[in-house]
């Protein structure tokens, strides 16, 4: 991995527009954001903020309108369906609100996912499935359906899913959203130790302000632009 | 890449084997109904062909009445006499021409006693037909001209009567007369129409005339061209001297009638053959519905798997992967169709085989067609539910309930 601290994702004047003329929405107006490698950061917003519609550009789910993102320093905004599936497949993770598991499909199949894309074999699949289940400690749980766990098991098993890939971005929207009190700390706990020890980029929204609370820094968003960008010591000292 | 998609689209097809298998159901009835029209269209066609050899080259035969009268239409044209058979016999294009004149009796032996048709003619009649004595002896021309009571029987027959013991030198007992049984024929099978051949006697047809039907008419004639001899030339010749025999004037219709045989069973299987056809284009016709059935399903299937699709979009599967993946997909449901349809369709042709007493005739080539086509079934019917999989926008997907 490249030196901690430097930017991986740079936009630059990102606008994204739904509809022409009188309807045109505009989701995001102009929005410049740096996130350095190994950054922790959340971003927050009213609905309708654009702060969605940025997680999906930065996640590559989407494309810009007007505007340039630098991906690991590379313009990546004009990239087509199938080049944006590849930065996706090789370099990001995603953990969803509602999970997103596939039903009747055991959890060591579903964090192979991912892998099969890659190319790579069964047996090596197989290990990095493991290995990363028991990384967010589900080791003994492989071969449960989705159906036969709680709920913050389930968000572990998505988040081994997005781990197994070896990313460099795991991209996470509302990952506690659908989860009580206690199993919200404890993914919470699960990105904080991912981000410390592996040194992996977290790209976080959220609502709730104890969640982002987790987060090394909180940018919220406002009528599709950035209102306030701010460092969080606190975390640490919260530690 | 291509086995893990199948591999994966086998776990798809499994978990849900119910609809999987109601899916493929259509494909599965339209394939075996393409099986079985075909291979039970072939083996009727093959046993028309073998009943053609059984008849021996270039066979006519003469009946007295105008051609292609129906039943019970028959005019008042005279029979044929003996005369008119030895007179065949003296054309140089005729090899031999024998008289028959049948009759359906009852044929006792001890306590048995069976109803079969008895046929009276010359000696010359199996070689007109190629067909042979197994056991015992034909029966000679002296027999045949003192109308001796001598008999050959089918195999059928002998059954009947004899069960498996040896039955030359028995007699058996046709109205009033008893006949002793010379010759065992060989066993010929079912002709044409579907009649049980070896269910016969054959006797001299002088003996029939005078000790049990009681007349001197000759019912046909069968001949037998020499060799060299074309049909159209032997038909022509036979005509000619039929109609001088018959008084019948220039420009008067001729009251007999030549049939070739060879012509009449050629005519029997392109009848086959038709309604072959016929029966496997109305199959065929089933197995395009069970291919809608399969895009139907996969449409639902797609609909119902839109976060899924959603879920690998977002983990980096490009548009293609989800594309091959529901095509094979619907490649694999319907080859599994085609394969259970394919078992089904020849255990249906191999049971109906059995009861229309006809060969059951396989052929690989229709049975590598019916695979590869419910292969095709897959992909084009597949083709449109997989790419509106491949072309979901994964936000949408994703969010989709």
């Amino acid at each position: 991995m490249a030196s901690s601290g430097a930017p991986i994702i740079e936009f630059r004047g990102i606008r994204r527009t739904y509809g022409t003329g009188e309807a045109e929405v505009r989701a995001l107006d102009g929005v410049d954001l740096t996130i350095r490698r190994s950054e922790f950061i959340a971003i927050m917003g009213p609905s309708g903020s654009g702060k969605s519609t940025a997680m999906n550009i930065i996640g590559f789910l989407d494309r810009p309108t007007e505007g340039t993102y630098l991906f690991e320093g590379q313009d990546v905004s004009e990239l087509n369906r199938d080049q944006r599936a590849l930065i996706r497949r090789h370099y990001l993770g995603f953990v969803f609100q509602g999970f997103n598991l596939l039903a009747r499909t055991s959890a060591q199949e579903n964090v192979e996912l991912p892998l099969i894309y890659k190319g790579m074999g069964r047996a090596e699949r197989a290990a990095r499935a493991a290995e990363a289940l028991a990384k967010v400690g589900l080791q003994g749980r492989e071969h449960h359906d989705p159906s036969e766990l709680s709920g913050g098991q389930q968000q572990r098993v998505a988040i081994a899913r997005a781990l197994a890939g070896d990313p460099e971005v795991i991209l996470a929207d509302e990952p506690t959203g659908n989860l009580d009190t206690t199993r919200s700390r404890e993914i919470m706990e699960l990105l904080v130790r991912l981000n410390r020890e592996d040194g992996i980029t977290i790209v976080m929204v959220t609502h709730e302000e104890d969640m982002a609370a987790h987060a090394g820094r909180l940018v919220t968003f406002i009528d599709g632009r950035v209102a306030s960008d701010r460092a969080m010591p606190a975390r640490r000292a919260a530690r | 890449m291509i086995w893990e998609t199948v591999r994966l689209a086998l776990q798809a097809i499994l978990r849900n084997a119910l609809r999987s298998f109601l899916t493929v159901l259509g494909v599965v009835i339209g394939v075996a109904a393409v099986i079985a029209m075909v291979t039970i269209g072939q083996g009727s066609s093959d046993q028309v062909t073998a009943s053609v050899a059984s008849l021996g080259t270039n066979v006519l035969i003469l009946r007295p009445g105008r051609a292609m009268m129906g039943p019970g239409a028959r005019d008042d044209a005279p029979e044929f006499r003996l005369a008119d058979a030895e007179a065949l016999n003296a054309l140089s294009a005729v090899a031999a021409a024998a008289p028959v004149s049948s009759s359906t009796l009852t044929a006792v032996y001890g306590n048995a006693n069976a109803t079969t048709l008895v046929t009276g003619t010359d000696t010359s009649y199996l070689d007109v037909l190629n067909w042979s004595v197994v056991r015992g002896r034909g029966f000679t021309d002296p027999e045949e001209r003192s109308g001796a009571a001598a008999c050959l029987i089918g195999e059928t027959l002998r059954q009947k009567l004899f069960g498996n013991t040896d039955p030359t030198g028995e007699s058996i007992r046709l109205r009033s007369v008893s006949c002793e049984v010379v010759g065992l024929l060989q066993v010929k099978g079912a002709s044409t129409f579907g009649q049980d051949q070896d269910d016969t006697i054959i006797v001299p047809i002088r003996m029939l005339q005078r000790r049990v039907t009681g007349t001197t008419d000759v019912s046909s004639i069968r001949v037998a061209l020499a060799p060299g001899v074309t049909t159209a030339r032997g038909i022509r010749e036979i005509e000619a001297l039929m109609r001088e025999r018959r008084r019948i004037g220039i420009g008067e219709d001729d009251d007999f009638s030549v049939t070739d045989m060879a012509e009449i069973s050629s005519m029997l299987t392109g009848i086959n053959n038709v309604l072959t056809g016929l029966l496997s284009a109305v199959a065929a016709v089933s197995l395009l519905v069970g291919g809608i059935g399969i895009m139907n399903i996969m449409l639902v299937s797609v609909t119902e798997r839109t976060r899924e699709i959603g879920i690998r979009l977002a983990v980096g599967a490009q548009a293609r992967q989800v594309l091959m993946q529901f095509l094979i997909e619907a490649v694999v449901l319907s080859l599994i169709g085609g394969l259970i349809g394919i078992l089904l369709g020849l255990a249906l042709a191999y049971v109906a085989a059995q009861f229309m007493a006809i060969p059951f005739a396989p052929s690989l080539s229709v049975i590598l067609l019916a695979f590869v086509f419910s292969a095709f079934v897959g992909v084009v019917f597949g083709f449109f539910p997989a790419r509106s999989a491949a072309r979901l926008d994964p936000i949408e997907a994703l969010r989709y309930q």
